[in-house]
């Protein structure tokens, strides 16, 4: 691999879905949380996954990532099934970040990144230039560069969550899974963070995201794939999918639905009891 | 990225034919530097005694150029306690590193692990129950062999007591913690309803001590020790991005579940290892990692630092125990001594964040 294929599309067949479900039942420990579920990744897309909490969504993004092993059906990664894949190889085809996730106190930004080359090296080829170029790459991408020595526990929410998208770039990868990464970070900082997602997406990736927020999730995907107890409610376009009678069946929740007055997509506003005045 | 500005490259590496790693300057020197430090206070260690030997003259003959009488008090009196020190230390150190990494923190050491507890209830057991079976046990494989397996078995029970879906590093400190009270509690059991002669045999090799070592104990030590090494050394390239936590190491194509296994596995039995040559030499496995991690400024046990400075930390507690004090105590008391404030200064450091 060149260090000019920063990303490796040779396996991207147009209209084809990389990734996808087929009848995957998935549980803990005896416990059934997803139940013969189907549902495919549309290549070169921001996908989605929203639901109530417990619905199985973080379950489903695990599974697609191989970190659950589903009881019955098959996730497939490129036509295989993920599996029968050795686990180096599905790292070399897919990225992912799990929620939250913590680093060695002390550990600087540059090492942080360098780590996700390791699906790339061997007991003896550790590091090697293109290593070095992915990496530097990867810093830019996610604007992290200037940050490079600093140790990852200094920054803050929103600069920490880019360093870790931009260890999960260095993996080289153009399919990327991200586990609610928003997580713990204010409005500012997630619309940062989600700018950047959209960036990537911009640069050819497919991300598979799971979120909490659904007006975020409505402004920066492509489809949503909508999960309730186990099973998916909807899926599609959000101007297709999200609806005042779909939120009230999926989530509980009373809310209007109406036009974004600053993008193309719904916006949802939600109705609580107090302070609402409806004509 | 556009090359408007150049500067140093982020991650610098270097090569050597086949082989290439992230070069990392202050890590190596570090090591290297400690490898010397380590060697020195070695070889002063065996010139120290009733019959003093030079630092020249202990070097000159471990390199085979003594002179005959030199020979003798370094190699046939000497070498085997220095030598099971160092062992003992340097495995100590790993397993402390390792221990600690999985658990991904600076607490989980063997000690707290209860397999230097295991150990002991089972070597106490053995030497205080005068029976025909422990007889027979102590002299077919031996108290070290046998203090081994009780390691090893502790080691085990804490790891699928806590396992539970995983492996969660606090849930294996407290688990690590009952289990080695209820090994103590054992200990102690046994101790007080010992016949007073076989307490005495019991509580010298409680302490923790190199007195009396020969070259057959330290054998067992150094085929373990080395065998155990080369697995760890095999092993350390999967285990680095387990620092991360175990999704992220997934992500990044580790099998987790298996690496740690293998890691603990070797962990266990190099303590268990250390603690049957020398006794459960209190709290070098905990310190070693932790004083590797500031000098190396390294945010993660370093492997081979964690070793060195271990098998510092045994003979230079052993040189301080023989030659420093004015009364001669088994190096566990000194290690003691030193490890115990080290554990104050870790708790309240880890209270204030």
């Amino acid at each position: 691999m060149g260090a000019q294929h920063f990303i490796e599309t040779d396996a991207v067949a147009e209209g084809l879905p990389r990734l996808a479900a087929r009848g995957v039942t998935v549980g803990y420990g005896g416990r059934t949380v997803i139940d013969g579920l189907d549902v495919s990744v549309p290549p070169g897309l921001i996908t989605t996954i929203i639901g109530p909490n417990g619905c199985g969504k973080s379950t489903l993004l695990r599974t697609l990532t191989r970190l659950l092993k589903p009881t019955a059906g098959a996730v497939v990664l490129d036509g295989e099934d993920i599996v029968k894949l050795r686990t180096r190889d599905v790292a070399k085809k897919l990225g992912l970040l799990p929620q939250a996730p913590v680093a060695p106190e002390g550990l600087t930004v540059a090492d942080l990144v360098a780590r996700g080359r390791h699906p790339h090296q061997s007991w003896l080829r550790q590091w090697s230039s293109d290593d070095a170029s992915v990496v530097e790459r990867a810093l830019a991408m996610t604007g992290v560069s200037e940050l490079a020595d600093r140790p990852v526990d200094s920054l803050s929410g929103g600069q920490r969550q880019r360093v870790w998208i931009s260890m999960t770039l260095a993996q080289g990868t153009d399919l990327l899974l991200l586990d609610e990464p928003t997580t713990y970070l204010d409005l500012a900082h997630a619309i940062d963070v989600l700018d950047l997602v959209d960036d990537l997406h911009e640069s050819g990736r497919t991300v598979v995201m799971v979120l909490h927020d659904l007006n975020l999730a409505t402004r920066y995907s492509d489809h949503l794939v909508v999960m309730r107890e186990g099973s998916i409610l909807a899926q599609g376009h959000p101007r297709d999918v999200i609806t005042t009678a779909l939120l009230l069946e999926a989530f509980g929740l009373r809310a209007m639905v109406i036009d974004d007055p600053v993008g193309d997509r719904p916006l949802i506003v939600p109705i609580g009891r107090t302070h609402v005045q409806l004509n | 990225m556009n090359g408007t500005d150049v500067k140093r490259p982020v991650a610098p590496g270097v090569r050597f034919g086949q082989v290439s790693f992230l070069w990392r300057p202050w890590l190596v020197s570090v090591t290297l530097l400690l490898a010397a430090v380590t060697f020195l206070v070695f070889c002063l260690s065996i010139g120290v005694g009733d019959f003093p030997i030079g630092l020249s003259r202990v070097i000159a003959t471990i390199f085979g150029r003594g002179e005959q009488v030199d020979e003798f008090v370094i190699m046939d009196l000497r070498m085997p306690r220095a030598l099971a020190g160092l062992l003992v230390g340097i495995a100590l150190g790993v397993s402390g590193a390792i221990t600690q990494s999985v658990a991904r923190n600076p607490l989980a050491s063997p000690d707290i692990l209860g397999i230097t507890g295991g150990a002991s209830a089972v070597a106490v057991f053995l030497v205080t129950v005068s029976g025909g079976t422990a007889a027979a046990v102590v002299s077919t494989v031996g108290l070290s062999a046998a203090a081994l397996a009780g390691g090893l078995g502790t080691g085990l029970l804490v790891y699928f007591l806590a396992w539970r879906r995983g492996i969660d590093g606090f849930r294996l400190i407290l688990i690590g913690i009952s289990v080695t009270a209820a090994m103590e509690a054992i200990t102690t059991w046994l101790l007080t309803t010992a016949d007073i002669r076989d307490v005495a045999r019991a509580q010298a090799w409680l302490v923790g001590s190199l007195d009396n070592r020969s070259w057959d104990e330290v054998r067992v030590v150094f085929w373990c020790s080395l065998v155990l090494v080369a697995v760890v050394a095999g092993v350390a390239f999967q285990f680095k991005p387990m620092h991360l936590g175990d999704e992220v190491a997934a992500g990044l194509g580790v099998r987790f579940s298996w690496v740690r296994a293998v890691m603990l596995l070797c962990a266990v039995l190099l303590a268990a290892a250390a603690v049957s040559a020398a006794g459960p030499v209190p709290f070098v496995a905990l310190v070693a990692p932790q004083v590797a991690m500031r000098l190396a400024r390294f945010p993660t046990p370093p492997l081979v630092a964690s070793g060195l400075v271990g098998g510092l930390l045994l003979i230079g507690a052993d040189l301080t125990a023989r030659a420093v004090l004015p009364v001669s105590l088994p190096v566990g008391v000194v290690t003691a001594a030193i490890g115990g404030p080290f554990l104050v200064y870790l708790l309240v450091r880890a209270n204030l964040r």
